[in-house]
């Protein structure tokens, strides 16, 4: 099938579309806040929106809600178009990232609020509100007010007043950021729980690459109005397409070079950062003599007290630094350059007698497959 | 040591910071009312003052004497009930009307952009940079049978006779209404200026349409900005003077008017006592009211901070 509606989805296969955004414009007075933004969300989808504030997303969640209109494009939900509908007459619940509990009502009365409005009978509220509350195991709490709770517990009302509804689609605002960090590992992980137990498709925002790893199926990072890149969380952290995302999503040693080989299984690319050339086992796009970035995460990097006998892919530097992690260190290598590296050397590396210390001379090596070429 | 000093030093601190309210209630609140109080219990004399001591020393001996004939009067005399009944009505039927007109306008000032919102708060507050006694006259001026109002009434041919206004109860709601909006908007501007705009996103989000957010959502957490403007509007309207006494007619039956014939026509300070006494009485009413919901709100706070912790 042709897809001519624009840039292809990065997704491949026929799984079912569920929400498509096409070519959104928001602008505020003299301000875009998106550029032309498409993207389309399968069902039961967990779907994260990641980037940095100021850089749409929250923006494009609203527009999803209801709450700012679009300047110009479409929004579908389940092959109908939403985009002139009022927020009201949506299928759509969101999760605020303040909750936006009512103070004034209960717990009960909260999550039946949206159930209220639809004109349910009233021994069916009660039922689906006693529903949703044990699907977030908060039925105990049903008498209280919103400020009688914890954080966490009013995250989880907000939860099941957003999901009693029986919304097709779900948005989460930055679901984590009102919740200590040492609750939020577990509380993601049950969230989606929750969220694949009901198999609701779901859209969130988020600033924190951890949480959009953690809970997401696909995601896409957003910066300047627009996606700049979109996939599954494995494939944008191990083929980031830009300096932008490689930096964005985890940290990554960044080296510029050009291209001197190049094959179509490999290219070799020099670059004055590096003692020997890179050697890269996928073939590029770009010319000879091109000018290129490459990634490198710290992880893939090994810090070694003897030279490499390879001819690639190693450099010859001094620890600077060593930031003790737990369950790694983070070297910091000053290369002869002058350019800095950054390495994770595993615990289990570090309890050997002769690990390198700080001021150590030290080379480094990574594989022939751990660089990666960016285009841009 | 030090902490026992600082656990010394608290309660004097404390009681620093609460002396300087109590001691002005004190000596302007509580003082003058006891004055007046012990006048109403007074009997009538003519001379200076225009009433008798309550406790005298006669023959060596002390004599007190407690007149209750202005309490008396004001129970058996139907026009002192009628008139409280009428006060009462009257400032209720302000405050209510003060409620119709000055939520919407409060709450368009709440919601309207903040550059416009301080030019729309300032229309609201500018009568007050005039004397309530000259915005009343300019209300005569403008309801007179020959006034601004039937002139113009007459002028685009709507009525043929001038409308009855002035020297009417009519004018005096007209007054009170519009000499006390700006106590009703006030309090009520900033509740409504504080209200968290993504609970009514969340409302609408959940399927309500705007009329119902603001039923459910906006209305009730801004009762007590209603409350508190109320209470502005009703307790100062009761004992209202200048207002009923400029516009109102001869048969307009207001508590301040007739505090004011006690005393300045009749002379009768004990009876003028016991009528101001007995009014406020009648106001300490929904004072407490209010001051019980004040409370059970506070600890309401209170129990949400010991919840969290």
């Amino acid at each position: 099938m042709l897809d001519t509606r624009g840039p292809a989805p990065s997704w491949s296969g026929d799984a079912e579309e569920f929400v498509r955004v096409e070519d959104v414009v928001k602008i505020f007075g003299d301000t875009v806040a998106v550029q032309s933004v498409s993207l389309s969300v399968r069902r039961h989808e967990v779907f994260a929106l990641l980037g940095s504030s100021g850089c749409g997303k929250s923006t494009l969640l609203r527009m999803l809600a209801g709450f700012e209109e679009v300047t110009s494009g479409r929004i579908y939900l389940d092959n109908e178009d939403i985009t002139q509908l009022p927020p009201y007459r949506r299928p759509v619940n969101m999760m605020f990232q303040s909750y936006a509990l009512f103070p004034h009502m209960t717990v009960e009365a909260n999550v039946a609020f949206g159930l209220k409005q639809e004109g349910v009978a009233r021994n069916e509220i009660h039922e689906r509100v006693f529903e949703a509350l044990d699907l977030v195991q908060m039925a105990g709490f049903a008498r209280r007010k919103p400020q009688q709770l914890s954080g966490g517990q009013q995250q989880r009302v907000a939860l099941a007043r957003s999901l009693v509804k029986r919304p097709k689609l779900l948005l989460l605002d930055e679901p984590m950021s009102a919740l200590d960090k040492q609750i939020r590992q577990k509380t993601q992980i049950e969230l989606v729980k929750i969220l694949d137990q009901v198999g609701v498709t779901c859209i969130m925002v988020t600033h924190d690459q951890d949480e959009a790893m953690t809970m997401a199926d696909r995601l896409a990072v957003m910066s300047e109005g627009q996606i700049i890149q979109c996939g599954t969380p494995q494939d944008v952290y191990a083929f980031p397409n830009s300096r932008f995302v490689a930096g964005f999503i985890g940290s990554t040693n960044l080296f510029t070079g050009t291209i001197v080989v190049d094959e179509p299984d490999h290219v070799l690319i020099e670059s004055a950062d590096l003692t020997r050339p890179l050697y890269v086992s996928h073939g590029v796009s770009e010319p000879l003599g091109m000018e290129v970035h490459v990634s490198i995460r710290p992880e893939n990097i090994r810090v070694l007290r003897e030279q490499p006998d390879s001819e690639s892919n190693w450099a010859h530097g001094m620890v600077s630094h060593v930031a003790w992690m737990g369950s790694y260190a983070r070297y910091q290598i000053r290369l002869d350059s002058g350019a800095s590296l950054e390495a994770s050397v595993p615990s289990l590396v570090l309890a050997q007698a002769d690990a390198p210390g700080l001021d150590d001379e030290v080379f480094v090596a990574w594989s022939d497959d751990s660089a990666t070429v960016l285009p841009s | 040591m030090k902490r026992w000093m600082w656990r010394r030093s608290l309660p004097s601190r404390r009681f620093l910071a609460i002396v300087p309210p109590f001691v002005w209630l004190g000596l302007f609140l509580l003082l003058p009312f006891l004055l007046v109080l012990k006048i109403s219990f007074a009997e009538l004399k003519f001379g200076i003052p225009p009433y008798t001591p309550l406790a005298a020393l006669k023959d060596e001996v002390l004599t007190l004497s407690l007149s209750l004939r202005g309490y008396a009067l004001l129970f058996s005399d139907s026009l002192y009930i009628a008139t409280y009944l009428s006060s009462v009505k009257m400032a209720a039927v302000t405050t209510v009307c003060c409620a119709l007109i000055g939520y919407p306008m409060a709450y368009y000032i709440a919601r309207s952009h903040p550059s416009v919102r301080n030019v729309l708060l300032l229309g609201v507050i500018l009568p007050f940079w005039t004397s309530l006694l000259l915005r009343v006259y300019a209300w005569v001026g403008i309801l007179r049978n020959d006034g601004l109002l039937n002139k113009f009434l007459q002028g685009i041919g709507l009525i043929s006779a001038p409308l009855e206004i002035y020297r009417t109860d009519l004018a005096v709601y007209i007054g009170l209404i519009y000499a006390y909006l700006p106590f009703f908007i006030l309090p009520l501007y900033a509740n409504l200026v504080k209200l968290d705009n993504r609970l009514l996103e969340a409302a609408y989000d959940l399927g309500a349409r705007p009329w119902n957010a603001f039923l459910r959502i906006t209305l009730p957490l801004s009762m007590p900005g209603v409350i508190a403007g109320a209470m502005l509007v009703f307790i100062p309207s009761v004992g209202e003077y200048v207002i009923p006494e400029m516009l109102g007619g001869a048969d307009t039956l207001m508590m301040g008017r007739v505090m004011w014939t006690e005393f300045f026509n009749n002379a009768d300070w004990p009876m003028a006592a016991a009528v101001t006494c007995v009014m406020v009485m009648l106001l300490l009413v929904p004072l407490v009211i209010f001051q019980y919901g004040q409370v059970r709100q506070l600890e309401q706070q209170q129990r949400r901070r010991n919840g969290k912790a």
